[in-house]
Formats: C-alpha cells, sequence, structure tokens
C-alpha cells in the first residue's frame, strides 16, 4: 500500500530493496541470534557468574577470571598443547597430502583413482564419536586389538593407553592424519591438475625423469596453494578439534597433560567443573587471540597473492 | 621411460596400501562385531576371530526399541534440519549476489564476520539455555550452530555471480515478476548443483554431530544416534530399553558388552557407508569447490 503514496523514482529503488532484504530476513535473525548474540556476551567473563542471579544478574569482578586462569598451569598446557598439535598437523598433515596428491595424479584419471580417493576420504565422513569408537578397538587396554595382537606379538607387555600421556602426542597426530588426509590430498590433486600438461611434456622431451619433473615443476607451482592454506591454518591455529581432543581420549582425566586444547578446558570448565566465569575467560581468550591471528594471516595473503585473501 | 614406468608401479603400491590401511580399522570393527564373546575377552579384538557370532546383533534386535528411537531422532534431525539449512541459506545468498541490491555490501560483510570472530561456546550455551530455554527440546539439536553457515552461503552466492546472468533476472523483472517469484522460479532451481553440494555437507554435519546433544540434551528419548554411541561407550547398560530399571539389579551376565561396543558403531556407520557409493562423486566435487574460494 505505501508503495502507491511513493513519487516513481524512490518507488523503484525501494521496491527492489525492500522485498530482497525480506528474503533474506531469516538468515539475517539466525546469524543475530546464534552468531552476534554470543558475540556481545563475552561480558561474561568479566562477571563472577551466579546461576541464581542469572546472567545479567551477576557480580562484576574486573580482570578476576583472568588472573586466576593465567595464575594456573592449565592456561600454558592448554596453549601449548593447542598450538603444539596445530603445528604437527599443518606441517606433517602437508606434507603427507602433497606426497599422496602427487601420486595420484601420476597415476592419472585411472577407474583405480576414483576408488582410492573415495576410500581415503571416507574417514572424514566418520563423526568423532565412532572414531573413538574404532580407536577404543586399538587401544582398550584389556581387548584392544594392540595390545593383544600387535604388542603380544612382538613379545611385550601391554601398555594402559588410556593413562599413559607420554603416548597421546602420537596417537592423536596419527587419527588426525587417518581422518584428514583425504580431504586434503583432493585439495591438492585439484591443484596439480591445473598444471599446464604442457610443460610436462617439454620437460620429459629434454630428457627429465619423473622425480626431477615434480621437483622441479610440480612442487614449485604447488607453492601458492600451500603457502594459502598453511597461513589459513595458522590464523586458526588457536582453535582446535574438539572431537578429536575429546571422543578419542574418552575424556581421559589422566591424559590431561597431553590432550587438553582451549576447546576441551572450556567445555570442562562450562560443563563438569560449572566454572562460567573460567571458562568464558578462556573462550574469549581464544577468541581474540584467534581474530589476532585471522586477521594478520590474511594480510600476509594478501601481499602474496590478493586473489587468495578471504577479505 | 623406464624410470616412469617404475614410479607408477611405485604409485600403485604406495597408494594401494595406504588405502588397506585407512580402511582397515573400519573392517576391525566390523569384524569384531561378528565376534562371538568369549573369544573377544580372550584374545582382544582381532581381524582373525576363533570364533564368529551374531550374539551382539541378536541383542540388539531385542532391545531394538531404542535404537530405532535414535535412528528416528537422527533421521528427522538430519532432514529437517538440512531442509532449513538449505532454504535460509539460499534465500540469504540470492540478494547478496543481486548487484542491484543496496544493502549487498553491508549485508556480505555481515554474513563474512561470523567467520573471523565468535563470542564462543559459554555465551552461546548460556544464551540457549536460560534465554530461549532449549535444554532437552528437540530445537536444541536442530538450531545452534549449524542452521546457517557463512562458508555454505558463499558457496551459493558465488555459484549465482557466476552463473545466472543479469540479464535473466531483469527480464524476468520487465515480466512483472516479484523478488519472491524470481528466487522460486528461477534462482532456487537454477542452483541445484549448488544446493547439492551444501546438502551434502550440512546433512552430514547433522547426522553426525554430538556436540550439542553433549551441551543440551540429557533426555534419553531424544538422543541422537551418536549420543547413544556416546552413552554406551561410557555406559554399555544404556542399550537396556529401561536402563534405569537394569541398573538396579537384574543380572547382566548375559551382556555381550564388548561384542555390542562395535555392533553399535557398525550401525553408526552403516547408513553413511551405505549412501556413500551414490554421494561420493559429489562429495569429492564438493570438496574442491569449497576448497578453491574459501
Amino acid at each position: 500500500m505505501k508503495k502507491l503514496l511513493h513519487p516513481k523514482a524512490a518507488k523503484s529503488s525501494r521496491a527492489s530493496n525492500t522485498p530482497l532484504l525480506l528474503i533474506a530476513l531469516p538468515g539475517i535473525i539466525y546469524l543475530l541470534i546464534n552468531n552476534y548474540a554470543p558475540m556481545l556476551g563475552i561480558f561474561l567473563a568479566f562477571k563472577d557468574y551466579s546461576l541464581i542471579k542469572g546472567p545479567f544478574g551477576s557480580d562484576w569482578c574486573g580482570f578476576q577470571n583472568f588472573e586466576f586462569l593465567f595464575k594456573t598451569k592449565d592456561a600454558f598446557i592448554m596453549t601449548r598443547n593447542t598450538i603444539l598439535y596445530n603445528l604437527a598437523f599443518i606441517i606433517i598433515g602437508t606434507a603427507v597430502a602433497i606426497f599422496v596428491a602427487i601420486l595420484m595424479c601420476e597415476l592419472g584419471e585411472r577407474k583405480r583413482v576414483k576408488f582410492y580417493q573415495a576410500a581415503m576420504l571416507l574417514p572424514n565422513l566418520l563423526s568423532w564419536v565412532v572414531i573413538g569408537f574404532i580407536a577404543y578397538a586399538f587401544l582398550n587396554a584389556d581387548t584392544g586389538f594392540i595390545n593383544n595382537s600387535f604388542l603380544a606379538w612382538l613379545g611385550l607387555d601391554p601398555v594402559s593407553w588410556y593413562s599413559e600421556p607420554g603416548a597421546w602426542p602420537a596417537i592423536l597426530i596419527i587419527v588426525n592424519l587417518w581422518k584428514n588426509i583425504g580431504y586434503q590430498s583432493i585439495i591438492f590433486m585439484a591443484s596439480i591438475s591445473g598444471i599446464d600438461k604442457s610443460l610436462y611434456e617439454a620437460a620429459a622431451m629434454d630428457g627429465a625423469g619423473k622425480l626431477r619433473q615434480i621437483r622441479a615443476i610440480t612442487l614449485p607451482l604447488l607453492k601458492p596453494t600451500v603457502i594459502m592454506l598453511t597461513l589459513m591454518s595458522i590464523g586458526r591455529i588457536f582453535y582446535s578439534d574438539f572431537g578429536l581432543f575429546y571422543q578419542v581420549p574418552q575424556n581421559s582425566g589422566a591424559l590431561f597433560a597431553t590432550t587438553q586444547t582451549i576447546d576441551t578446558y572450556v567445555y570442562r570448565g562450562l560443563m563438569e567443573l560449572n566454572d562460567v566465569g573460567m571458562s568464558a575467560a578462556a573462550g574469549l581468550y581464544q577468541s581474540i587471540v584467534g581474530f589476532i591471528l585471522v586477521l594478520i594471516a590474511n594480510k600476509i595473503v594478501r601481499k602474496v597473492d590478493a586473489d587468495n585473501a578471504l577479505f | 621411460m623406464l624410470q616412469s614406468k617404475a614410479f607408477d608401479r611405485f604409485a600403485s603400491i604406495f597408494l594401494g596400501c595406504l588405502v588397506v590401511i585407512t580402511l582397515l580399522p573400519i573392517v576391525l570393527i566390523v569384524i569384531s562385531s561378528f565376534t562371538a564373546e568369549d573369544a573377544l575377552i580372550q584374545n582382544g579384538y582381532s581381524f582373525w576371530p576363533q570364533e564368529w557370532s551374531l550374539d551382539a546383533y541378536y541383542y540388539m534386535v531385542k532391545q531394538g526399541a531404542v535404537i530405532l528411537r535414535s535412528y528416528g531422532v537422527s533421521i528427522f534431525v538430519t532432514v529437517v534440519g538440512t531442509l532449513c539449512s538449505v532454504l535460509i541459506t539460499t534465500m540469504l545468498a540470492y540478494p547478496m549476489s543481486r548487484k542491484s541490491f543496496k544493502y549487498r555490501n553491508v549485508l556480505s560483510f555481515f554474513v563474512f564476520f561470523t567467520m573471523l570472530f565468535n563470542g564462543g561456546i559459554v555465551p552461546a550455551y548460556i544464551m540457549w539455555t536460560q534465554i530461549f530455554h532449549i535444554k532437552n527440546t528437540i530445537f536444541a539439536l536442530l538450531i545452534p550452530n549449524y542452521l546457517v553457515n557463512a562458508f555454505n552461503v558463499i558457496l551459493v552466492k558465488n555459484y549465482y555471480s557466476n552463473n545466472v546472468p543479469d540479464a535473466l533476472l531483469e527480464a524476468a523483472q520487465i515480466d512483472g515478476a516479484s523478488e519472491m517469484t524470481i528466487f522460486r522460479r528461477i534462482m532456487l532451481p537454477l542452483a541445484v548443483p549448488a544446493i547439492a553440494t551444501i546438502s551434502l555437507f550440512t546433512g552430514l554435519c547433522y547426522w553426525n554431530d554430538w556436540t550439542n546433544g553433549l551441551y543440551y540434551i540429557s533426555n534419553e528419548k531424544l538422543y541422537s544416534i551418536q549420543m547413544l554411541l556416546m552413552n554406551i561407550m561410557n555406559n554399555i547398560q544404556a542399550l537396556r530399553a529401561n536402563s534405569t530399571a537394569s541398573l538396579l539389579g537384574t543380572g547382566a551376565v548375559d551382556l555381550p558388552g564388548t561384542a555390542i561396543r562395535m555392533a553399535m558403531a557398525v550401525i553408526g556407520i552403516l547408513p553413511i557407508l551405505l549412501v556413500y557409493p551414490f554421494v561420493q562423486k559429489h562429495l569429492v566435487r564438493g570438496v574442491v569447490v569449497g576448497a578453491v574460494k574459501g
């Protein structure tokens, strides 16, 4: 009705903007609630949270939560674990994925390659709960495959893996590789298959062998992709995959020294210890440092190759 | 030439081995689920069971109600969640792709910023539980986190920008079509490939989700299959239809718990294994599309 009252020019711009805004509205409302409201909720990190007084009624306590958090050993352990695991995942994951991708591309377009690809992507589709079960089948002290078959065959004593923190960096790196290598190698394969074939033909003509071709053509041309993906991962180095660190170690307290990350700490503070303030402080610490890192990573990506920058 | 052949053979053998190593853990749980309880207790989970048995599955059929129920919850959440998510996502992406839309850049930034910064789980948890009272309702499995993902919105938006010519929309407008009609009759059908991709990823996300359950669900009636699995890992008794009653006394001696754990894991993977061959091609393509412009 209102439309009729407006002069023609205003009508056409309104007419095209308002309906479009209405179409976007459900999504806008959802993001406001699901994503933006919790951003405002970071004030909880500065409150001495009390369940009775509620989120708004609880008393302010300044930086006390942060003081307590950084006085404990936990802050150091979870930060160290989060960063070191991510670094290991970035370095080992990228190296293995590139290696696999090069071999896959080497085999060309054969049917077999499609099957390999599908098989290696499969673990990526399983939930962390199921992967927790699979890890349990291997690691469980009494009936696990490793103790009963592997170590017994080697004549070694069984190990109670779920209370042996020293073993977990290796275990988590292997599990993470197992889950993600298929996914990562597909990305690199796409990048390799974009390389101009005539380069390889020319190199072969000049007598360059396969290894030489990989060294002189494939790897240098992959470099931009690798740099980009690595920078993006570094931007997320303060975040860990909650499922990997919660489900695979079966939430075992004996392992916290090597399995606690910022995400599991926040979860445990909130749900198991009911320490909302401390948990919120750890969450805010993660959000802020994470945000700064993303901005820095993006800035560097922009310098390297503006097309691949996030913004 | 010779070197090239040797390299080819190396690639074949190496990748073959890698594929076997990748699949073996899944094979182990399948074999274990068909192993007799006694053999499991004696020799552990193994690729060469001394005695095969269907006991774990018999037991699960007997207690089928609990499993069927959580399958039902998972299927409901996956289907409804994915449908809603696809609808809201494409509706949000369409205005972002319209060059004539005045708030296009503001909206794009609004969506995009959610990828850069988040308030963390603590404020979100307090909000969903204290303001929306979502705890122990089916909404807890549907709404938090997964309904709109900025990444998917941008994927669909790029798809629109690259594949739908402006002239087509202008022509429709001249013919008197409203924006909603254009969206419904032109944009939605044209976006089918992009929709297929985001549906797959969103559906997978809902099916595999256990964190919303972990935070918001304690009522066993609302357990998704993932929640049921988690619960069984901690407490094998949970499978009994009347778990509280059985905890109080009735003997659990006949419970083939070691095998059941693995049979449950198989039940949890089964739908994915069944669907995978049909969607595998799209998934691989989706990974590539997603990675090219993130």
